[in-house]
């Protein structure tokens, strides 16, 4: 079995150079580390000035993505034994993401995006002094209907994945719209027409054309895509009740 | 709806951030990106033969000469070569269509949600039959 | 004048054309552009394809086959033009305006023809 593997790393050091450059190092071919590992071994023992991100290694906290050979990836996720040791393996910070220091993204426009479609349960009537109000019941089935869209761990793969997002700056992205959708559907929630209201709009909802990458690199299969063709058709549904029946409440 | 943030925000003391501008070429960067590409242009066939459909349906009504004359044109061989490319183009638009309905007919039962599989199976069977229903109509 | 508001019907009318395309369109290319020409099967003759298409049903499955089709190929290439050649604010309604247009002639005329046919 070969004893190192080649990263190739990207660089940016903006006090320097004005665009990323690329950087080798040559990790040990350890059949027990991931990927996030050769890169913590890199930093450590060969260059300290590497700056990645990362926290729980472990695939809950979403901070270790990265685009590995062209495709995104959260680093903790992958073992190195996945990647062939004759051929450097490609790192590179997300694609799409403005880049802050080699592999470290300006992350502020998707908090942003996310904060834009209300991702807490809205309620019609905020009074919660009575202690009848106090629990919101919900049954197995209802949690059912949502808590796919719940299991998202905001890692950004699905906006590096999507075409629309590099293309579009303004494209809300599969994160942020599943994330709507994760709320539209909870039982406990009533703000499904306000958050129509914000996403019925070609940066919001309309932006998308089902490429469907999002949800193949999502690591937690929330099928961001599969969220957002079937609130697409919930808008829909809405047009053609709001335009038969005009009378009709809600 | 802006959502760039402005570097004065984040304390980096005027360090550029890079952004790579997006290739115009970025459909070729990845095979997902050319297939969705190609697949969105298959749209393209789809319209065309809607299109051919209403000029074959006009020269019915102009009488069987402007019909024979029509279908003449059906036979030469740029009219085939189209026509290969249209039926290639629009089974692949069929097969991916395909692939996208389960996402959108989301079917819950007491047990769980019917699953994709047999969504897609369903309209499969759709497309057969409804084939055969046209060859049908077609050649009685 | 915004495209916004009817977003949501454009985007049906584009799943239903869809929709029609997939399950019909194959069989009829192949026979129309392929096994009649070609000679693999008789082609129907003009007086049983033309009394056919009087019928009233197929008159209505023939819009439906051209109209929904046509409003499908309008809205996928409209954004497909956004996408391929990342067309900026300013040219996104025109393009919009053209696409939706045309299916909208096509769909007037398919209408006056099946309706007027004789």
């Amino acid at each position: 079995m070969a004893e190192t593997i080649k990263l190739k790393v990207s660089r940016y050091r903006p006090e320097e150079e004005s665009e990323p450059t690329f950087q080798s190092y040559d990790a040990p071919y350890n059949k027990d580390w991931v990927l996030l590992d050769a890169l913590n071994h890199v930093k450590n023992e060969i260059d300290g000035s590497l700056t990645f991100r990362w926290s729980c290694r472990m695939g809950v906290c979403g901070s270790c993505g990265m685009m590995v050979n062209g495709t995104p990836k959260l680093t903790c996720a992958i073992p190195l034994t996945d990647y062939d040791p004759s051929e450097p393996v490609l790192i590179e910070p997300l694609q799409f993401f403005p880049v802050i220091r080699d592999l470290v993204v300006d992350i502020t426009g998707f908090l942003a995006k996310l904060s834009s479609v209300k991702p807490w349960i809205i309620r019609d009537d905020e009074d919660t002094s009575s202690s009848d109000e106090a629990e919101y019941r919900q049954t197995p089935a209802e949690l059912d209907a949502y808590k796919q869209y719940s299991m998202c761990i905001n890692c950004m793969l699905c906006y590096s994945a999507c075409p629309v997002v590099g293309l579009e700056s303004d494209f809300t992205g599969p994160a942020a719209i599943a994330l709507a959708q994760r709320y539209n559907l909870d039982s406990r929630d009533q703000g499904a027409a306000e958050r129509m209201e914000i996403l019925n709009e070609h940066e919001g909802l309309w932006g998308c054309t089902f490429v469907g990458e999002c949800t193949k690199v999502c690591p937690k299969n929330v099928d961001p895509a599969g969220a957002i063709q079937l609130y697409k058709l919930a808008t829909a549904t809405d047009w053609f009740k709001s335009m038969l029946l005009p009378w009709g409440s809600k | 709806m802006g959502f760039e943030v402005s570097t004065s925000q984040v304390p980096l003391d005027g360090l550029k951030f890079y952004r790579r501008p997006m290739s115009f070429w970025w459909w070729l960067e990845r095979r997902a990106y050319f297939n969705f590409i190609l697949r969105e242009l298959t749209c393209v066939f789809v319209g065309a033969f809607a299109v051919l459909t209403l000029m074959q349906i006009r020269s019915l009504g102009r009488g069987p000469e402007a019909y024979a004359a029509f279908i003449a044109q059906l036979s030469t061989p740029v009219f085939l070569i189209f026509s290969v490319v249209t039926f290639l183009s629009v089974c692949y638009h069929t097969v991916t269509f395909l692939q996208a309905v389960p996402s959108i007919v989301v079917v819950r039962l007491r047990e769980g949600r019917v699953s994709d599989r047999v969504v897609a199976g369903v309209h499969y069977a759709l497309w057969l039959v409804a084939s055969l229903a046209v060859v049908f109509v077609f050649l009685r | 004048m915004s495209t916004k508001g009817i977003t949501p019907l454009l985007w049906f009318l584009f799943g239903a054309g869809g929709m029609v395309s997939a399950l019909f369109f194959p069989v009829h290319i192949f026979l129309v552009g392929l096994a009649f020409p070609l000679g693999w099967f008789e082609a129907p003759s003009y007086e049983a394809l033309h009394s056919l298409v009087l019928h009233p049903i197929t008159r209505l499955y023939l819009f439906v086959f051209i109209f929904l089709p046509l409003f499908h190929w309008a809205h996928r290439f409209r954004y497909t033009l956004y996408d391929l050649f990342q067309i900026q604010h300013g040219l996104q309604m025109p393009i919009a305006v053209l696409c939706y247009g045309a299916a909208l002639v096509g769909t007037l005329m398919a209408a006056y023809t099946l309706f007027t046919i004789t």
